[in-house]
């Protein structure tokens, strides 16, 4: 299994390093350690988002709120910030994880109990939560003079050569790998993806895992919605729009199969950090970012093809021997 | 969970085992196999009934495993056989009635309920994960910890590996991915998960559909191991040769309903079919005088890259002809080529003199072939559509004028067809999900033979389908070839390919091995061709 | 069986008609679209005026033409989220022709065959070889947008012939818009494609268990090809009318459509699983649609807390039925 997992991802990693090779050729500074270390923190956040949605696709569900669960808890965030400076930080990312995990709850819950396709719920809520951030703000913006220093300052501020923002990313990678493969809700998950039925006679418990794995997400988002709203200093109801989709196509990138069951830590990451190569990659070839969108795309189109190529199943190998005895 | 179960092997139970682990493991003292002692059962259903909307599966049904013995359970498909396994699994609640594990009575709510009264079950398909590891699977839910609560890998792979050598698994590496064995090896992993959680009552869920006569074998020096150990052992099964080489005791459902158990010693395999079947079943081969005509489909040299290699035959017009093998001998695939569905890379095959080189199934229809395909629930019908439209699918062309549905001609096609194969069911719009295996093995035969062939391949036919509808089969195909249609019959029950087949072909790893007449032609001939075994 | 009995008798139908279609999806769908119009009449005095209705209309039709082709789609097991994109596209390559000098046909020609062209390479990827549809149309809305995206940048195109207003802006007959009627038309024949004629109940089949169609001899590729092509199609066809009722062409044009004729669909009684579904369902969960966000407009609700009913309508709509039968159960276990 463990090999099997490694093989996919090194050639995703082949491929980023090709990539960064190739851009440097043109442009030596990119490949630069500060350069680099860089690009990994522009990409944090989306890495966490990555591996936020990952274990909601291994369950053979998908999770299209993530995005406006940002909004969400990032505005509320940023407004507890602005009225009540004083609040500790850590207290605010506390926070934001609480209001992420209700918000992820309810799409739980609906998925857990009343059995509604998770496509359904999360396009329901994807429209709901960003309309919630509007009536909580009442449209209004939070900008950087709001803020206190401390709100945007901390996840930039230095530790052992990275930045804070670096380091949470970090942390969260090592505690889903953790997860993941030592423990057992890690593996009930993935089993659920592999095959619910089984799941089902081995006594796991698919509805619960589910909305354990929703409630997962909605942290995630809700994170994320701190770190957002602290890095790019705006909270509006604009904010992330859209994003839903980069997270998927980082998963689907990283080798993360829509089908449920195959996917890993590794590649959710991987899959991440190729498209903020990308993006980060542009303004330095001049390549105006209007492209960007294109270029993500057709790397979706592609990475969906090779995926399908490495699953593809063998025909009944008869000729060769008799069955494995 | 005591460790020192793996310490067993085939020669007999570790007698040092500590007394906590032989009380877990509900033994007072190893029991000769084969014994039928008046020890008290380990699990007992009484007055289970169950039933679903419209449907009564269970009526006041009654089983009881004894430790050490092998309890079989007969009955016809519908009769209410897997709605108990699910029962007793913890899947489905019953709606009345008491089940009652060491004499205690017991709820189980939950298939984790079950697996935590040591009840497993070994299904037909395995029901396992095939991206998963075979240590994982053996261990999923209940995988040794570490200190800090974690997965502790190594020492399920070591544990894992301690599993397979008791039960002379040790071949299968514990570390390849379940995809990658054959379905053998797969049911021994689902043998050594019970094993791994010291099951107590295994139950096995017709075990040897896919399996070869040597891994049948294997299976059961398997079982008298569990029986040595103390387990109770419940098998489901068709066959009556098995049934009685290693079980004990039987109870007999029919239609829902408990209507005989015994020794197995003490009753005649006529009396237990009495009791499946309500009536006396003689023949279920039709008698047949057949009017055999001109080659009507040649075959030759039909080649795939890796499924078969240079197969030739011919089928004659009003003729059957038994297609046999052992499982993976490739006769599927061959067939699946014939209907287009799948590509060859080389051969030729013609029909009626003329070359066709189907592409898709639908091509092979056109040109008058059919193909009825193994698997009825995936391949065959549509579940979710009424019977209707079900027998209407291919046939859609004819009955539809320019593109536009004519729903009246869909019924009296659907109407005609059905009945001759005197189906069961309440309505024709009915959804075909709701009937039982061998009603819906009906409907895909309507479906075919309404598309009017000239050729119909028949793919293990009546598998897992109960023996009243079997007959009707045998019954039916049999006017076929008396109205001029030609069959194929893919089959891997010996008397039945005896029973019907005017001639037999034997197909051995991906190549025809022999064709034979059937004219004093015996099993054992058969079966030695289909594995390669000198005379 | 020893000796055969005459042949059973099988009834073709059991069911009353009556009773299975008072308590359809399609009767529940009714209710609400009736009782969100007498909401609307209550809440604003402009709504019961024949020229308000004939606005409302206008919040449904384009998004409503897209959604029956997405209906027959989402029917058949797959889904296309890019629809929206292909629009985007659509009209950026009408805008182009338009400073190329092309008149209003050509334009509608355009701008169809785009749509046609695009839901053709989605079909060629799903269908040829074999990807799953989720993904691969994420990645072509990428792929569609950003194209327009690439031509056209942060500019618009104007200067669209006067003509080539009526698809967008015109009437046919007093308050009827062309969008109207062209919609009810369109309705009216996947109506009869799906329910009447053998494709559509290829399409049911297919969505039920693909693997016993390709067995049945049904052409499950080609047909899924077609449904490609002709989501594409109508996303063409509403990248016209939306192009010449607004008068100008963005790359950010129509944004969030997809997920708005994902919902109609859902809403609409079609499973998303595939399978089953009805297109009197789609036209009236368009139509419910139009009124709660024509009835909010007037109420002068933002439209960023309009889509917060649109999400929690879907989510009602569907869990109503389930919460139902629970409820129903629990009283009578």
């Amino acid at each position: 299994m463990k090999s099997f997992l490694k093989y996919r991802e090194i050639w995703l990693l082949a491929g980023i390093l090709v990539l960064i090779g190739l851009i440097s050729t043109r442009f030596p500074g990119f490949a630069d350690p500060a350069n680099l270390r860089q690009v990994f923190n522009d990409t944090s956040i989306l890495m966490i988002l990555a591996l936020g949605q990952m274990v909601v696709i291994l369950t053979r569900s998908i999770d299209l709120s993530m995005a406006s669960n940002l909004c969400f808890t990032g505005m509320v965030v940023a407004m507890l910030n602005a009225a009540h400076p004083a609040i500790p930080i850590p207290a605010l990312i506390v926070i934001a994880l609480a209001v992420g995990l209700m918000l992820g709850a309810i799409n739980g819950f609906l998925v857990w109990r009343l059995n509604i396709p998770s496509i359904v719920v999360t396009l329901g809520t994807l429209t709901i939560y960003r309309g919630a951030t509007f009536v909580v703000s009442g449209g209004a913006w939070v900008n950087a003079d709001q803020m206190s220093p401390d709100f945007i300052n901390f996840q930039r501020a230095a530790f052992l050569g990275l930045p804070v923002l670096s380091w949470i990313a970090i942390i969260v990678i090592a505690l889903f790998f953790l997860v993941m493969t030592r423990t057992q809700i890690g593996r009930s998950i993935h089993a659920i993806g592999v095959n619910p039925t089984a799941s089902v006679y081995a006594g796991i418990d698919v509805g619960r895992t589910k909305f354990i794995v929703f409630c997962i997400s909605g942290m995630i988002g809700g994170l994320a919605g701190y770190l957002w709203i602290s890095r790019y200093v705006i909270a509006s109801v604009e904010v992330a729009n859209g994003y839903e989709l980069n997270i998927i196509a980082a998963c689907v990138i990283g080798g993360i199969s829509i089908a449920g069951g195959i996917g890993s830590v590794g590649g959710a990451v991987l899959g991440a950090l190729f498209l903020g190569i990308i993006s980060n990659a542009l303004p330095v070839i001049n390549i105006s970012p209007f492209w960007q969108m294109a270029i993500s795309g057709s790397a979706i189109i592609l990475a969906v093809v090779l995926n399908a190529r490495g699953e593809r199943r063998q025909g009944r190998i008869i000729l060769r021997k008799a069955e494995a005895a | 969970m005591s460790r020192r179960i793996f310490k067993r092997t085939f020669s007999g139970p570790d007698t040092d085992m500590d007394t906590t682990a032989q009380r877990k493991a509900g033994i007072e003292r190893p029991e000769p196999s084969g014994s039928s002692q008046s020890a008290s059962p380990r699990l007992t259903l009484s007055g289970i009934s169950k039933s679903f909307p419209g449907v009564r599966a269970l009526h006041n049904v009654s089983l009881s495993l004894y430790p050490g013995q092998v309890t079989a359970l007969i009955g016809e498909n519908g009769a209410g056989k897997s709605t108990l396994v699910k029962i007793m699994t913890g899947i489905y609640q019953p709606d009345s009635g008491e089940i009652g594990i060491d004499g205690v009575a017991t709820a189980l709510p939950s298939a984790h309920a079950a697996f935590g009264h040591g009840i497993t079950a070994i299904h037909q398909e395995t029901v396992l994960f095939d991206d998963l590891s075979v240590a994982e699977n053996i261990f999923l839910g209940h995988a040794p910890r570490t200190r800090f609560g974690t997965i502790d890998w190594r020492t399920m792979r070591k544990d894992a590996r301690e599993v397979l050598e008791t039960m002379r698994a040790g071949h299968i590496d514990a570390d390849a991915r379940l995809k990658d064995l054959g379905i053998a090896n797969k049911h021994l992993v689902a043998v050594a998960r019970a094993m791994s959680i010291d099951a107590r009552i295994v139950i096995m869920d017709e075990p040897t559909a896919a399996l070869s006569m040597k891994e049948i074998e294997e299976l059961f020096l398997l079982i008298e191991f569990l029986k040595s150990e103390g387990k109770a052992v419940l098998f489901i099964s068709h066959k009556f040769d098995e049934i009685y080489r290693i079980a004990d005791r039987y109870t007999v459902f029919r239609d829902g309903e408990m209507v005989g158990e015994g020794l197995l010693k003490d009753t005649g395999q006529n009396e237990i079919v009495r009791m499946m079947v309500g009536r006396n079943v003689d023949h279920i081969f039709p008698r047949r005088d057949p009017k055999i005509g001109a080659p009507v489909l040649s075959v030759s040299g039909l080649s795939h890259p890796t499924e078969f290699d240079d197969i030739g035959f011919e089928l004659r017009k009003g003729e059957i002809l038994g297609f046999y093998g052992l499982v993976g001998a490739g006769r599927s695939e061959v067939m699946q080529a014939i209907a287009g569905i799948t590509r060859t890379s080389r051969g030729a095959i013609s029909l009626d003199g003329r070359t066709i080189a189907p592409k898709s199934a639908a091509d092979s229809i056109e040109a008058g072939i059919v193909y009825v395909p193994e698997e009825r629930g995936k391949q065959g019908v549509v579940i979710g559509m009424p019977i209707f439209q079900n027998v209407s699918l291919p046939s859609l062309a004819r009955t539809s004028k320019s593109g536009v549905l004519r729903l009246a001609e869909e019924f009296s096609l659907a109407r005609s067809y059905t009945e001759r194969l005197d189906l069961r069911a309440s309505s024709l719009s009915q959804d075909v999900g709701t009937l039982s295996g061998g009603n819906q093995q009906k409907v895909v035969i309507a479906k075919w033979l309404a598309t009017t062939p000239k050729v119909i391949i028949l793919d293990e036919p009546t598998k897992g389908i109960d023996i009243g509808s079997k007959a009707a089969v045998h019954g039916f195909m049999a006017e076929l070839v008396e109205q001029g249609l030609s069959v194929i019959m893919v089959s891997s029950e010996l008397p039945e390919i005896l029973g019907m087949s005017d001639r037999v072909v034997v197909m051995r790893e991906g190549r025809v091995a022999a064709t034979y007449d059937n004219e004093g032609l015996d099993a054992e001939t058969l079966v030695r061709t289909a594995a390669g075994i000198a005379a | 069986m020893t000796d055969t009995p005459a042949p059973r008798r099988i009834p073709d139908r059991l069911d009353k008609p009556l009773s299975s279609a008072i308590f359809s999806w399609e009767a529940l769908l009714v209710v609400i679209a009736v009782l969100i119009f007498a909401v609307n009449s209550f809440a604003s005095p402009y709504f019961l005026d024949p020229w308000s209705l004939s606005d409302l209309t206008f919040n449904f039709t384009e998004k409503g033409l897209i959604a029956l082709a997405m209906a027959l789609l989402i029917i058949s097991g797959e889904i296309d989220l890019s629809v929206a994109a292909i629009v985007a596209l659509a009209s950026t390559m009408m805008g182009m022709a338009v400073q190329a000098g092309a008149g209003t046909p050509v334009l509608g020609l355009i701008g169809i065959a785009v749509g046609l062209g695009c839901g053709a390479f989605n079909g060629l990827l799903v269908t040829r070889l074999g990807l799953p549809s989720i993904v691969v149309t994420i990645g072509t809305m990428s792929l569609f947008r950003g194209i327009a995206f690439i031509i056209l940048g942060d500019q618009a195109y104007k200067g669209y012939p006067q003509s080539f207003a009526f698809f967008g802006q015109g009437y046919v007959w007093w308050v009827f818009s062309f969008e109207l009627a062209l919609f009810l038309v369109a309705a009216l024949i996947y109506w009869f494609v799906l329910h009447r004629t053998s494709f559509g109940r290829r399409v049911f089949a297919i969505g039920n268990n693909p693997v016993a169609c390709q067995f049945s001899g049904v052409r499950v590729a080609r047909i899924k090809f077609i449904l490609f092509c002709l989501t594409g199609l109508m996303s063409g066809i509403a990248s016209v009318l939306i192009t010449s009722r607004l008068g100008s062409t963005r790359p950010s044009i129509a944004q969030g459509y997809e997920l708005e004729a994902i919902t109609m669909v859902v809403l609409g009684g079609v499973s998303i699983l595939g399978g089953a579904g009805s297109i009197l369902g789609v036209v009236l969960a368009a139509f419910i649609m139009g009124l709660v966000t024509f009835g909010l407009g007037l109420l002068n609700v933002p439209g960023i807390v309009m889509s917060i009913f649109i999400g929690l309508l879907l989510i009602i709509v569907i869990a109503l039925p389930i919460v139902w039968r629970r409820l129903r159960e629990g009283r009578f276990a």
